[in-house]
């Protein structure tokens, strides 16, 4: 989080109530969404509403103890983060600041309060390389030059977007800290690495795009199925155990993003903990790199102060946006959103608002879409096109989806996996449901994977699609009668589904080759089931029955080609194809 | 210590007093009644001039004349290591008749968060010598598992067999002194004197009473004490653990009590219900209790929480097991029917889960295969389950040779597996041979989650010429 100069700091106040999270003052020269100081301990708070002589902050520490007649000391500055180089490979609670940073300065394990610290190392140095010369008319926006922030990122220096812009008049190239002046406008405006950027405002772009890149997950079921575009937006709701968190880490670990943030809003401690030890292990599937070098990690827990979970995800979105307007297509996951809304729900019960439904404010859903609303694909202020892909995990009370963070969410999202629990109960993994699931995103990316990966991508898919729904049609007679009273053909049917949904949806998210599925591969395996379609089929046509058909020992196969090293699944199916079509012929 | 007598209104476990002097948020309250009784609360919520206070033992007996002194600080728990082998009741005051307790140290009960990047992410073993645990969902050090049943259903029996029998086994061998017993804080919220006999027998019995603490808040003693309970015992746990070096394993029973506790003050307070009356807070409140749960970086002690909760009307949807689950790192359920088929323990693995097995097992923790043998009974065993009900509409001979196999596996999975009763404390090689026998009912070919070399090393040939026990 940024921190406020002296010269900032106005008017003191004084607590005059405590109920939790919730303090309200009086005699504060504050403004709405300033930053604040409470009481003797100096915890952080933000202005949330201001009435006659009476302010109401939320305070994101602990507030134990706190009374009335403490003072309040306004920094008169909104609640901003720190951008810069230094936010990758780094670990943040909801307020931005560092948890290793505050480890040390806490000296130890346990989150103690009134400790600040900046969100960006203020000391340490960095390697300019400018890209203006003296002389250069730069707006805001306009990139300067670059640092190299990690093996895999180099980090724009940018004019801050609040800038009126100028001519150079001085250029530094050479090692300084972020806060040492590295470019010179003849408007006597020094510009450095570090910019503050309030969290709860936009930061400004040229121009939203229509995408039709897709952003490649590595999930069969998502790639193949339900696609999401760079700068597209999605939801995924499930009961707990259903799988969000995995999926979510997953699309973490192997989408083919430039950058990832990943907020931890309101979970578990240990799932943030596996992040950290994994991700500096795994490498970064485009470039090999260590997987935190693209990452920014944003861990407010479930068991972390409340206020600080209702702001981690603007927190999260601003950084993205930073990283955006260098040019870079960034994927945000949130998980998850409902304690997000539950954070707002809390504290407006606390401020006594009128409740909406079930109890959460009003504006929950004004507050969703202006979320989702940033994210995107942009031509940024300095020419640059970047995105925003924003995907939110929500948690349904009783996995009912009819509840109204997962209502309000599906009227702004356009990628929806819903997570099954019926399917996570048979560990049938992601359980993601082909029914309920959508993307409308499908169309405009066809082109893209019809270019880049097979020309008959959507055509093969529409086949997976139709052979889905026509098991489904058809399991609801095998309850009734079993599998045994239907004709052969819909016997065959049944078993080529059964190869889809066991071969090609399911996919082991912890095993060390399943998790990550290129999308050639993807395409493969769904060949291999047609094939095996196509070859049980003609079989059957010339006499064989099912069962004969069923026995084949090539077939199974199929199953294993998930666990094979994608640079020996190509020639893997090959194979199986062949001995497939040998062992079917031979029963005719 | 300033003194009132300004108490304005007593509503449920509320009370409201006005103040000329600023009272500090969650502060300690006493309260004399004008019959000499002493009760303690918390302050709620403080405002110049008013303050509203819960209080812990009930509010009966207070009226305006009552006096309320204000501590000037927060609920604090006596630690010390002496307190291994002591019965205290929900608010930390000795049940025994053993010595005072001498602190060595007062701690503040709400626990501050562990900082996410100081947590090590827990892995080791742990061998409750359960087979429905071990093999399918099992424990490791750091893990929070609740354990969801039902009224009337054995999850004390349960609780206690795996608060008898939990061992980390690599360590076993190499001190052999019990250096890798755990010590258990026992935190009771509003159960029966019965069941707390149940407890307080059995920790007697097996000596284990001296590797622990108890805390015991029972039906009678007051519903809001119940609030406090658990993070008495949790703050005594992370002692225990984290100055100490113990590993603590916690047993907190029944966290249904402490959520209609919750819902009780809620309602005083005249709060905005979440769903069906709890208050909307519920979610973060559990956390911060659950969240107490697991290993901190260069240290050597570890806390493992196995809270108990009974589902209303055996639902899982209900708002406190739902919770639960969106916290916890999975769960054991105990299953009404099996325990009425006689299984002990009852549980249903099918919607059990530890999310935390992955990485706690496999060769060199537990054995190679047991990842690849827990997925395939699972599969086997959903798969003959799902096979019931048809049989309930066609009959077994309208099923093929395959599926009446499953269905045999299914029964015997139960009978065998799952079955083992409460006294028998099995390791993991054991549970895995069972594991193997029951597979070695189906084809090989069936075995389709299972490393082929893991078929070849453990598959019994002869096993499928064994008939399945006829079931009638
Ligand atoms: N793709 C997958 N592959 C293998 N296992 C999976 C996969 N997805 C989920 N699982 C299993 O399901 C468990 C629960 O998944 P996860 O933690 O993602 O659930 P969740 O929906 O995030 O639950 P909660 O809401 O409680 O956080 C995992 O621990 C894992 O065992
Ligand atoms: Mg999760």
């Amino acid at each position: 989080m940024s921190q406020a100069t002296e010269s900032d700091v106005r008017e003191d106040g004084v607590i005059e109530s405590v109920s939790g999270p919730v303090v309200t003052a009086v005699d504060l020269d504050a403004r709405m969404n300033d930053v604040v100081y409470v009481g003797h301990e100096g915890l952080m708070g933000e202005v949330i509403e201001i009435e006659g002589n009476v302010t109401t902050i939320q305070v994101y520490e602990e507030t134990s103890d706190v009374a009335p007649g403490e003072p309040v000391e306004s920094t008169g500055q909104p609640l901003s983060v720190d951008l810069g180089p230094g936010m990758l490979d780094t670990i943040y609670d909801g307020v931005q600041r560092p948890l290793d940073v505050l480890e040390t300065k806490m000296d130890s394990a346990f989150l103690d309060r009134g400790v600040d610290a900046p969100g960006i190392d203020l000391e340490r140095t960095w390697e300019f390389e400018p890209e203006v010369e003296e002389g250069d008319e730069v707006s805001a926006g306009d990139i300067l030059g670059s640092v190299p922030e990690t093996e895999s990122i180099d980090h724009k220096v940018m004019v801050p977007p609040d800038s009126d812009g100028g001519e150079v008049v001085s250029v530094e190239s050479g090692n300084f800290a972020v806060d040492e002046t590295v470019v010179e406008l003849d408007t006597g405006e020094e510009i450095a690495m570090r910019q503050e950027w309030p969290v709860r405002k936009k930061r400004p772009a040229a121009e939203k795009f229509t995408p039709t890149t897709p952003l490649v997950s590595g999930q069969r079921i998502l790639d193949g199925l339900f696609p999401i575009a760079k700068g597209g937006t999605a939801a995924i709701p499930g009961p707990f155990g259903s799988g969000k968190t995995v999926t979510q880490q997953s699309l973490a670990k192997f989408a083919d993003a430039d950058i990832v943030v990943y907020i931890g809003c309101g979970e578990r401690g240990n799932e943030m903990t596996e992040v950290i030890d994994d991700f500096p292990e795994l490498p970064d599937p485009q470039t090999g790199n260590p997987l935190m070098a693209r990452t920014c990690l944003i861990a407010n827990t479930s068991n972390m102060p409340v206020a600080a979970r209702e702001s981690c995800i603007y927190t999260g979105i601003t950084i993205a946006e930073y990283y955006r307007d260098m040019g870079y297509d960034v994927a945000l996951m949130a998980d998850s959103t409902s304690r997000w809304a539950e954070a707002m729900r809390e504290i407006s019960s606390r401020l006594e608002e009128m409740p909406g439904e079930e109890g959460y404010p009003a504006y929950l859903s004004a507050r969703l879409s202006e979320f989702y609303e940033r994210a995107g694909y942009y031509r940024n202020t300095n020419g640059t096109e970047g995105s925003v892909t924003a995907i939110g995990a929500v948690s349904p009370p009783g996995g009912d989806f009819s509840e109204p963070v997962t209502q309000n969410t599906l009227r702004i999202v356009k990628a929806f996996w819903a997570l099954d629990a019926d399917l996570a109960e048979r560990r049938h993994f992601p359980a993601i449901n082909w029914n309920d699931s959508y993307s409308l995103y499908r169309d405009q990316l066809d082109h893209w994977f019809e270019d880049n990966v097979a020309e008959d991508w959507s055509e093969l898919r529409q086949w997976g699609i139709d052979t889905l729904d026509e098991e489904d049609e058809l399991q609801e007679i095998v309850q009734l009668v079993g599998k045994d009273a239907l004709p052969e053909d819909q016997q065959l049917t049944l078993e080529v589904a059964r190869y889809l949904r066991e071969a090609w949806l399911q996919q082991n998210g912890l095993h060390d080759v399943d998790r990550y599925s290129p999308p050639e591969k993807t395409y493969r395996i769904l060949e291999g089931i047609k094939t095996f379609h196509d070859e049980a089929f003609d079989a059957l046509d010339a006499g064989v029955p099912v069962d004969e058909i069923q026995s084949i020992d090539a077939a199974p196969q199929l199953a294993r080609i998930g666990t094979t090293p994608d640079d020996e699944a190509d020639e893997f199916v090959s194979e199986i194809e062949s001995k497939m079509a040998e062992q079917l012929r031979e029963l005719y | 210590m300033k003194e009132y007598k300004t108490i304005t209104e007593v509503s449920g476990p509320l009370v409201f007093a006005e103040v000329d002097e600023p009272v500090g948020y969650d502060e300690i309250v006493e309260i004399e009644t004008p019959s000499g009784e002493t009760k303690r609360g918390q302050v709620l919520e403080t405002s110049d001039g008013l303050v509203s206070i819960q209080v812990f033992e009930g509010t009966s007996g207070i009226d305006r004349n009552a006096s309320v002194r204000f501590i000037g600080e927060t609920l604090k728990m006596p630690v010390t290591e002496d307190l291994l082998g002591r019965v205290l009741d929900g608010s930390g005051r000795p049940l025994d008749d053993g010595p005072d307790i001498v602190p060595e140290e007062r701690r503040e009960i709400v626990g501050a968060a562990i900082n996410p990047y100081s947590r090590e992410y827990p892995e080791e073993f742990i061998q409750t010598g359960v087979s429905g645990i071990d093999g399918m969902n099992t424990l490791v050090r750091g893990q929070k598992l609740p354990i969801f049943s039902s009224s009337g259903l054995p999850h004390n029996d349960l609780a206690l067999q795996i608060a008898r029998q939990a061992t980390v086994p690599e360590e076993e061998e190499g001190d052999g002194d019990g250096g890798s017993e755990f010590a258990v804080i026992f935190g009771a919220m509003g159960i029966t004197q019965e069941e707390a006999n149940e407890f307080m027998d059995d920790f007697e019995r097996t000596g284990a009473l001296e590797r622990s603490v108890v805390f015991m808040n029972l039906a009678d003693d007051p519903a809001v004490e119940r609030t406090v309970t658990p993070r008495l015992a949790l703050t005594t746990a992370e002692y225990l653990a984290f100055d100490k070096g113990y590993h603590v394993l916690v047993i907190l029973t029944d966290m249904t009590n402490y959520c209609e506790a919750l819902r009780e003050i809620g309602a005083a307070r005249e709060e905005v219900p979440g769903r069906r009356g709890y208050p909307g807070y519920m979610y973060t409140d559990l956390a911060q209790i659950y969240e107490r749960a697991g290993r901190i970086k260069d240290q050597e002690g570890s806390i493992t929480q196995i809270p108990i909760l009974t589902m209303p009307s055996n639902d899982i949807t209900h708002p406190i097991p739902d919770l639960t689950g969106y916290i916890t790192e999975g769960q054991i359920i105990v299953d009404p029917d099996l325990n009425s088929q006689g299984v002990k323990p009852p549980i249903n693995v099918l919607p059990s889960l530890s999310r935390l097995m992955d990485d706690g097992i496999g060769e060199g923790l537990t054995r190679g295969d047991h990842a690849d043998v827990s997925d395939q009974l699972y599969a086997a065993y959903a798969e003959g389950d799902s096979l019931r009900d048809l049989v309930n509409i066609v009959g077994r001979e309208a099923l093929s040779e395959r599926d009446n196999k499953f269905l045999d596996f299914a029964d015997r999975f139960e009978n065998e597996f799952v079955e083992q009763g409460f006294g028998t404390d099995r390791n993991i090689e054991e549970t895995l041979t069972i594991g193997w026998d029951l597979l070695s009912m189906l084809p090989k070919d069936a075995l389709n989650r299972i490393d082929e070399e893991f078929i070849e090393e453990y598959y019994v040939e002869d096993e499928q010429a064994i008939e399945a026990p006829a079931d009638d």
